[in-house]
C-alpha cells in the first residue's frame, strides 16, 4: 500500500528504530544463547521463558545506573559519543531495502551513504575513547583507527569489484537484478568473476574488523586493555555503544545480503520477500555469532598485517580478474 | 658438565681460607658427619661437609664468611647450578643472623647449601645478584623479613611488605605491626 | 624452528616519550592480585616491573606460631590449585627429619592423588590462558574435564580445592573402591578429550600465529633466574624434580618428561599439554600397582619434634620446583619455615623477557608462565 508522505515518514522513522533497537537487544540474547550452546552449557534461562526477557532485565539494569563522567573528561565529547556512534547505523538502514516494498529512500548513491557513514562510526568511538582521559581507552582507540583504516581499503575494493559487475549502486536495483533463482546470486556469477566467494570471505572479514567483532576485536579485548575505549562508560553509555555494536553487524550483514546473496530474492517463489530478507540475514547474523565464540584473538600487528599485507593485493587481484572478464566476454 | 660432588667439595674447600674464624654453631646442632671430615672443632673441614640427603634434603652443606657469598656463587655458577632460594634464620640468643643459600643443579642430583652469619645489630653482606639475577628478589625478601642489608643490590625497596613498611616480621623480637 | 625475536615493525626508539601504564591488580589478565607497572612506548614495552605483596599472608610467620600439624592446612593455600604437591612437601621434610617410614599403600595414593591435582591445574592454566587470548570457549570444555577430577577427589578428602589429604607417615583417609573406579574411568575419558584439545586449540592458526616465536626464554635466563617447572621445560633443559632427585615412589614408575628445545610460548604450552597425558600414563600405573596395605605409619609420635638441625624437601608441584627448608631448634614448634615457590621465580624473568615487546605477546609471555599469585606472596 501507498502511504502518503508524512505518514511514510512517520512509519520509517519509528520503524526503524524500532527494528534496531529490538535487533539490538535480541541480538544479545542471541549472542548470549549462542555462546552458552557452543561452551556447552544453557544460558539464559530464568527471566521469562527461555530467556527471552533476558535483554529487557539488561536494558533496566543499564538505565538504572549512573553515568558517570570521569573528573578529567571532556565532558561534551564523552557524552556525545554513544550518539555519534549509533546515528550512522540508524542513518545506513535509511537506504537498505528490506524487500520490493520496503525501503526508506531509494537513492541512486546508496552504497556510497552506507559507506560514508560507516566511517563516522571509526571517529566516534574514537572519539569516545580519548574523551576518557584513561591511557587504556587511548591505546585502544589508536588501535581502533589503524584497523577500520586497513579493512575499509579491502572492503571498498570488493565492492568495487561488484559495482563493476552490476553497474549502478542504486541498492534495489543491484537486488534486482539478482533475480531469478539463486543462481543469479552475485556470490554465484563466476563467469563475472571466477572469484567471487573469495570476494565474499574478503568482505565478510573486513566487515568483522569494522564493526569490530571477534576475531578483531582490539578495541575491547578484554584481556589486554579492560574494556578499551568503553572502560569509562557505564549505565546507558555503554548500553548505547553496545546496542550500536549490534545495530552495526545489522547494517553489516544487511549489505553482505543485498550485495551478495540476492536480497529479498528467493530461490524457491514461496514465501514473502522481506522474509527471505530476514532469513538470510539472521543466517549471516548466526555466522558471526559462531566466529566470536571459536576463534582466539591475533595480536595487532598480524591484524594489520592481514589487511595490508594479504587482503589488499587479494582483492586487487580479484578486481583486475573481474575487469578482465568483463572486457573479453 | 655434571659435576661430581666430591669435586665440588674440594672446590669449596679451596675457597675457604685454612685458618677462618669458625662460625659459632649457635642454638642450631651440628650437621651429621659424612665421610672424611672430622668432627667439630676442626673449622675449615666442619664448615664445608657432604652430608646424607635422604636424612637432610641436600647434598653439600658449606659454611663461608659474609664476604666469600659472592666467590661461592661463581663457584657454583660455572658448574651450572641454578639459585633456588635465599632465606635469614634469625638467630636472636647468639646475636646473629645466618643467611641461607640454596643451590640446585639442573640435571645432576645435587643441591648444595651455602651459610654464612653476621652480626644481628648489623646485618651486611654482598649481594650475589651480579652472578645470579634472580637473587635480587630473594634478597629483596629477606631484607623485608628480616632487615639485612646486600650491599650493592640496586633497589632493596619492600617487596612483600607495604611500601613504607619499616618493621621486620619475622625476626624473632617482632611483636605485631607498630 | 629458529628461535628469533619476532620484530614487530618500527621498534622503539631510545628517547622517545613513554608512559606508564598500570597493569593494574584489577585486571582481566593477570589472574590474582598482580600489579605491573609498565612503562610504555606507544604499543612496545621498555620496562615491565612486577609489583607484588597484594595477598601477602605471611605464611612463613604462620609456620613459627604453629606445631608442624597445625601448619599442615596452610601448605594447601600457598597454591591452591596444586594443593596436594604443597602438602606433600611439608609432610615429606617431617618424614624425613623424623625417620618416619611411608607404606607403599599411601605413596601410591599419594602419586595418584598428586597427578590428578597437576592435570586439574593444568586445566585452569588451559582455560585461562586460552581466556586471554580471546578464546572464550575452550575455558568451559576445561572446567568440565576438571569437574571430573574435583568429584573424584571430593570423595576421597571432603575439599574440592584445598585437600590438606595427607598426614605425617601416610595418609588421612583410605581411599575406597569408588574412587578407584571413578579413576580408572577418568582416566579412558581424558585421552580422547586430550586429542580434541590437540584438534581444536593446539593446531588452530590463529594460536599458533600468537604463540609461536613469542616471548622466547632461553636456558641460561632460567638457570640464571631459577625458574622451573614448565618454563624451563620448554626451553630444553629436562629439569623435573621426579626425574633428578626423585622422592616417594616416582623412581619405580615408568615416565617422560616432555621438553621441547624451542623456548618459545608455543614449546611451554606444549609442555603442559604433554605433561597432562604424562600423568594420566602414572596414575594407570600407580593403580595397576597399588598394593594392599596400612595407608598410614604405624608408629608415628604424637607429638612431632624434628632433630635440631635443618632439613630439605623438594616437589615438583604443578607450576614448577616448590621447596619447603625447615630449620628446628628441637621443639615441637618449627623455628623457621622457608617455602621456595615456583611462581616467584617465574615471575622474576618477567622483567627482563618482556623488554621490547608489544602488549599482546607480553600478555601471552604472562600467561605461558603460569602464575598464581598466592604462590607468589605467600
Amino acid at each position: 500500500m501507498t502511504l502518503s508522505e508524512p505518514y511514510r515518514l512517520f512509519f520509517y522513522l519509528f520503524g526503524t528504530m524500532a527494528f534496531v533497537g529490538l535487533n539490538a537487544a535480541y541480538l544479545v540474547w542471541v549472542e548470549r544463547k549462542g555462546a552458552a550452546r557452543f561452551q556447552r552449557r544453557s544460558g539464559p534461562t530464568e527471566v521469562g521463558p527461555a530467556g527471552l526477557l533476558q535483554p529487557i532485565a539488561d536494558a533496566l539494569k543499564l538505565l538504572s545506573k549512573q553515568v558517570l563522567v570521569p573528573p578529567e573528561a571532556d565532558r561534551t565529547l564523552f557524552r556525545l559519543a554513544p550518539v555519534l556512534v549509533m546515528a550512522p547505523a540508524l542513518m545506513c538502514l535509511s537506504t537498505l531495502p528490506y524487500s520490493e516494498r520496503l525501503g526508506a529512500r531509494d537513492l541512486n548513491l546508496g552504497l556510497v551513504l552506507v559507506f560514508a557513514f560507516g566511517s563516522i562510526n571509526v571517529m566516534a568511538i574514537m572519539l569516545g575513547g580519548w574523551a576518557s582521559r584513561n591511557k587504556y581507552a587511548i591505546i585502544s582507540s589508536a588501535r581502533i583507527v589503524s584497523q577500520n583504516v586497513a579493512y575499509e581499503i579491502p572492503m571498498l575494493l570488493t565492492v568495487i569489484t561488484l559495482l563493476m559487475i552490476t553497474g549502478t549502486m542504486n541498492l534495489r536495483e543491484i537486488v534486482e537484478q539478482q533475480a531469478g533463482g539463486f543462481w543469479n546470486w552475485n556470490i554465484c556469477k563466476l563467469t563475472a568473476n571466477p572469484l567471487m566467494p573469495v570476494t565474499f570471505v574478503i568482505f565478510f572479514i573486513c566487515m568483522l574488523a569494522e564493526t569490530n567483532r571477534a576475531p578483531f576485536d582490539m578495541a575491547e579485548a578484554e584481556s589486554e586493555l579492560v574494556a578499551g575505549a568503553f572502560t569509562e562508560y557505564g549505565g546507558m553509555g555503554f548500553g548505547v555503544f553496545f546496542m550500536a555494536e549490534y545495530a552495526n553487524i545489522l547494517v553489516g550483514c544487511s549489505l553482505a545480503t543485498i550485495l551478495f546473496f540476492g536480497g529479498w530474492q528467493s530461490p524457491i517463489g514461496v514465501l514473502p520477500g522481506h522474509l527471505w530478507f530476514l532469513l538470510k540475514l539472521y543466517a549471516l547474523i548466526f555466522t558471526v555469532v559462531w566466529v566470536r565464540w571459536t576463534f582466539p584473538r591475533t595480536q595487532f600487528y598480524r591484524l594489520l598485517n592481514l589487511s595490508w599485507k594479504v587482503l589488499i593485493p587479494l582483492s586487487l587481484v580479484t578486481l583486475v580478474l573481474t575487469s578482465a572478464m568483463l572486457k573479453l566476454f | 658438565m655434571i659435576p661430581s660432588l666430591d669435586e665440588l667439595h674440594a672446590a669449596f674447600k679451596r675457597l675457604l681460607p685454612p685458618a677462618v674464624s669458625p662460625a659459632q654453631a649457635g642454638d642450631c646442632g651440628g650437621a651429621p658427619t659424612a665421610e672424611g671430615t672430622a668432627p667439630t672443632p676442626a673449622p675449615a673441614a666442619a664448615l664445608c661437609q657432604i652430608v646424607d640427603p635422604k636424612a637432610k634434603g641436600y647434598h653439600l652443606d658449606a659454611t663461608v664468611a659474609p664476604d666469600q657469598v659472592v666467590a661461592a656463587a661463581e663457584l657454583l655458577d660455572q658448574r651450572g647450578f641454578a639459585i633456588d632460594t635465599i632465606t635469614g634464620v634469625d638467630w636472636m640468643a647468639a646475636r646473629q643472623m645466618e643467611i641461607v643459600y640454596d643451590f640446585f643443579h639442573l640435571t645432576a642430583p645435587l643441591q648444595v647449601v651455602v651459610r654464612t652469619r653476621v652480626p644481628r645489630d648489623k646485618p651486611e653482606l654482598p649481594t650475589i645478584s651480579k652472578v645470579f639475577p634472580g637473587a635480587n628478589w630473594h634478597e629483596r625478601e629477606t631484607h623485608d623479613f628480616f632487615g639485612i642489608r646486600f650491599l650493592g643490590h640496586p633497589d632493596l625497596s619492600p617487596l612483600l611488605l607495604p611500601e613504607d613498611a619499616t618493621y621486620h616480621p619475622l625476626r624473632k623480637d617482632f611483636a605485631g605491626a607498630a | 624452528m629458529q628461535l628469533e625475536t619476532i620484530k614487530a615493525p618500527g621498534s622503539p626508539t631510545e628517547g622517545q616519550e613513554t608512559f606508564v601504564l598500570n597493569l593494574g591488580p584489577q585486571h582481566p589478565a593477570t589472574h590474582g592480585v598482580l600489579r605491573v607497572k609498565l612503562t610504555m612506548d606507544g604499543e612496545y614495552i621498555t620496562r615491565a616491573e612486577p609489583v607484588c605483596g597484594y595477598i601477602h599472608r605471611m605464611h612463613e610467620k604462620m609456620g613459627e606460631n604453629r606445631t608442624y600439624a597445625q601448619f599442615l592446612p596452610n601448605t594447601s593455600r600457598i597454591d591452591y590449585l596444586s594443593a596436594m604437591h604443597y602438602t606433600h612437601a611439608f609432610v615429606g621434610v617431617v618424614e624425613r627429619a623424623v625417620g618416619i617410614e611411608v607404606p607403599p599403600r599411601a605413596e601410591y595414593v599419594r602419586v595418584i592423588t598428586s597427578e590428578l591435582n597437576r592435570i586439574a591445574s593444568h586445566l585452569v592454566w588451559f582455560g585461562a590462558f586460552l581466556l586471554d587470548l580471546g578464546g572464550f570457549t575452550p575455558l568451559l570444555y576445561a572446567f568440565d574435564d576438571r569437574e571430573k577430577i574435583l568429584d573424584l577427589l571430593e570423595g576421597i578428602t571432603g575439599a574440592r580445592l584445598t585437600y590438606c589429604y595427607y598426614r605425617f607417615g601416610g595418609l588421612y583417609n583410605d581411599v575406597d573402591e569408588a574412587f578407584l573406579t571413578g579413576t580408572r574411568e577418568f582416566v579412558t575419558y581424558m585421552r580422547p578429550r586430550l586429542d580434541m584439545y590437540r584438534e581444536l586449540v593446539t593446531g588452530n592458526v590463529i594460536l599458533r600465529k600468537r604463540l609461536e616465536g613469542i616471548g622466547p626464554i632461553s636456558a641460561k635466563t632460567c638457570r640464571k633466574y631459577g625458574a622451573t617447572g614448565p618454563v624451563i621445560r620448554g626451553s630444553g633443559v629436562a629439569h623435573d624434580v621426579r626425574k633428578v632427585m626423585p622422592y616417594s615412589v616416582y623412581s619405580d614408575l615408568d615416565f617422560d618428561i616432555p621438553v621441547f628445545p624451542e623456548c618459545d610460548c608455543m614449546a611451554r604450552y606444549l609442555v603442559r599439554m604433554e605433561e597432562m597425558a604424562q600423568s594420566l600414563r602414572l596414575i594407570e600405573q600407580a593403580l595397576a600397582r597399588l598394593p594392599a596395605g596400612p595407608f598410614v605409619a604405624a608408629k608415628v609420635p604424637r607429638v612431632i619434634k624434628l632433630p635440631p638441625g635443618d632439613y630439605y624437601y623438594a616437589v615438583e608441584a604443578a607450576r614448577g620446583r616448590f621447596a619447603v627448608r625447615v630449620v628446628s631448634d628441637g621443639k615441637e614448634i618449627p623455628y623457621r619455615v622457608k617455602l621456595r615457590t615456583p611462581s616467584f621465580a617465574n615471575l622474576t624473568l618477567f622483567e627482563e623477557a618482556s623488554r621490547g615487546m608489544m602488549l599482546p605477546d607480553a600478555l601471552a609471555l604472562l600467561g605461558s608462565l603460569d602464575l598464581v599469585i598466592p604462590d607468589i606472596d605467600r
